[in-house]
């Protein structure tokens, strides 16, 4: 009973970080799904949107432009990424591999601006400054609740990305992704819209590493570390589970944002049964090969051929 | 309206798979030209139409579209000039896209893309009635994702899209090589209805040389990169199969026409 208990208690938390990385699957959603690259970047952006909006916060700047600044960087990061794939011809993973390394620097460096010295940990208390979303809160009945906020946020966020993607340019963003050769031959430039692709997911990204670092109250250099994976997972999930009823793009995007929350969920739960922290990640990489195995095996093992029978149709 | 400059193109240059593909091409296409292209296999056909597309640099000369140096031009910009249709019918079209969105890319092609709405309701109609013409029943499931469609009927759409906003150049590359022989029939002359319309100036490959006869109004032969054999009017009208073959013999030094050619 007490297990039961202490597990409701800890949903709404865990409801929490699945909003806010959903915001991250939603950026992994349109490099991964829209264009069809697998940008690693993501695991440095996550922790730079989270240094920028500490920074900024505990240098004086007003939460919702600490965000913007930090989406803003993020915008960057993912341009860096873009423009060593198409300017620089790197192969598009790479391309985000050497993007998030250097983005170690950056961050350590972005921390350690006026704070005194690079630092990898970089606290922010929701007691001195008016921080829009904080742990402390989630289970309160009240406006200031962080899952008020974070529904807000992602509701917003999906639509206006689908707004942008019905647009003309959104379009070209999309048959970018779908087919290269047709998108050049219609007039697209491909490669514009890569590193604008890229850039509006860093964005999100770093949104989310924004938000991530006010909820639990701090930015750490290692707040991104494995964050692809993460992202990754919710956004399978929410296909496995979704794909057959949600058909439109805004609720694809949502399928993702549930998709996160119903990985914080099962990882609480895991938690709550005596899994050790330190264990997580593995878990998460176990959980994210699965999912992309079974409908490989599916369509290669268990595939019946289709079998000719004989009869007068087939003679 | 085109004009190809002496153009060369040399593959893997420096290895032991260097392949000469472009040896100083020349080619002048008037203003409603049909102009059929046929060879063998590695004679430069296709390549002589993406260099024409952009889809590389050239190693050497000159491509103009309407007096237009076009050499340095990207293939996105080119595409404000040229409409395409490639061999493969999965190439032509993006497959997770309804047909109506993938009209609507096209009818954008050569126009800056910006955040007015990907596909108007007045645009559906259009693409309603246009696609009737095809008489395929696309009309009927326009929001349908293209990668449901047979081959025949993607490059029946893609023959739309790179007609849609009429183009000064249209490239047909093989368009039929990869359908049935009664689709490619119809595809064919669903794409011969559209030339003579708009009265566009095309280059066509094909690999059928009754083909390369019946259609167009100028036929073209290319043999190791370069244009060999260049009829057109009457004279190309009064052309046989045998005609061609000979011809062939002829350029290739008694060399054997190839199979593909044969069995055409």
């Amino acid at each position: 009973m007490e297990f039961f208990t202490s597990l409701l208690n800890s949903m709404p938390g865990a409801v929490a970080q699945g909003l806010i990385w959903g915001i991250m699957a939603i950026g992994v959603y349109i490099t991964y799904r829209v264009l069809d690259i697998a940008d690693l970047t993501v695991d440095g952006s996550l922790g730079t949107g989270g240094a920028v909006c500490v920074v900024l916060v505990l240098n004086g700047v007003p939460v919702p432009l600490a965000l913007l600044a930090a989406a803003l960087a993020g915008m960057l990061a993912g341009m860096v990424t873009g423009l060593f794939h198409t300017a620089c011809g790197i192969p598009a993973i790479l391309a985000g591999i050497l993007t998030q390394l250097a983005l170690y620097s950056v961050n350590l460096r972005i921390m350690g601006t006026g704070t005194g010295g690079g630092k990898a940990n970089l606290p922010v208390s929701v007691d001195k400054y008016n921080l829009l979303v904080s742990a402390r809160y989630v289970r309160e009945a009240a406006l200031s609740n962080p899952l008020v906020v974070l529904v807000i946020f992602c509701v917003v966020l999906v639509a206006l990305l689908y707004w942008f993607f019905g647009t003309e340019l959104g379009c070209s963003l999309r048959a970018t992704g779908a087919n290269q050769n047709m998108a050049r031959a219609q007039g697209i430039n491909t490669s514009f819209a890569k590193v604008l692709g890229l850039m509006i997911s860093n964005g999100l990204v770093a949104l989310c590493g924004g938000l991530l670092a006010q909820y639990q109250g701090f930015s750490d250099i290692n707040m991104g570390r494995g964050a692809i994976v993460i992202g990754l997972a919710a956004v399978i999930i929410g296909e496995v589970i979704f794909s057959r009823i949600f058909r439109n793009f805004a609720l694809k995007l949502t399928a993702s944002i549930i998709g996160a929350i119903i990985y914080y969920m099962v990882m609480t739960f895991v938690l709550r049964l005596g899994l050790s922290t330190d264990d997580l990640k593995l878990l998460t990489a176990l959980v994210v090969a699965i999912f992309l195995t079974v409908p490989y095996w599916k369509s290669r093992y268990f595939t019946k051929p289709a079998v000719r029978k004989g009869g007068k149709n087939n003679a | 309206m085109l004009e190809i400059k002496n153009v060369y193109k040399t593959f893997n240059a420096g290895t032991v798979n260097e392949k000469v593909a472009l040896n100083g091409v020349d080619l002048k296409l008037e203003d409603g030209d049909f102009v059929t292209v046929i060879g063998g296999n590695g004679a430069g056909k296709s390549t002589m139409l993406n260099a024409v597309a952009g889809v590389w640099p050239v190693d050497m000369g000159k491509i103009l579209i309407d007096g237009q140096d076009v050499t340095r031009l990207s293939e996105h910009k080119r595409a404000r000039y040229i409409g395409r249709v490639f061999q493969d019918p999965m190439m032509g079209t993006a497959a997770t896209m309804g047909i109506d969105e993938n009209l609507a890319l096209a009818a954008r092609r050569g126009t800056s893309r910006t955040l007015r709405t990907g596909i108007t309701k007045k645009e559906h109609e259009e693409y309603h009635e246009l696609l009737k013409t095809l008489d395929l029943g696309l009309e009927d499931r326009m929001t349908s994702k293209v990668g449901l469609l047979s081959g025949g009927q993607r490059q029946a759409v893609t023959l739309l899209m790179a007609t849609l906003k009429k183009p000064r150049l249209l490239l047909l590359d093989e368009h039929t090589a990869a359908l049935d022989p009664k689709t490619a029939a119809k595809v064919l002359a669903l794409s011969d209805k559209i030339v003579h319309e708009h009265n566009l100036t095309t280059l066509m490959i094909t690999h059928n040389m009754k083909d390369a006869i019946r259609y167009g109004n100028r036929l073209i032969m290319m043999y190791e990169g370069r244009v060999v054999y260049d009829v057109r009017g009457e004279e190309k009208a009064a052309l046989h199969v045998s005609d061609l073959l000979q011809r062939f013999e002829q350029v290739s030094d008694g060399g054997f026409a190839n199979d593909r050619m044969l069995l055409s």
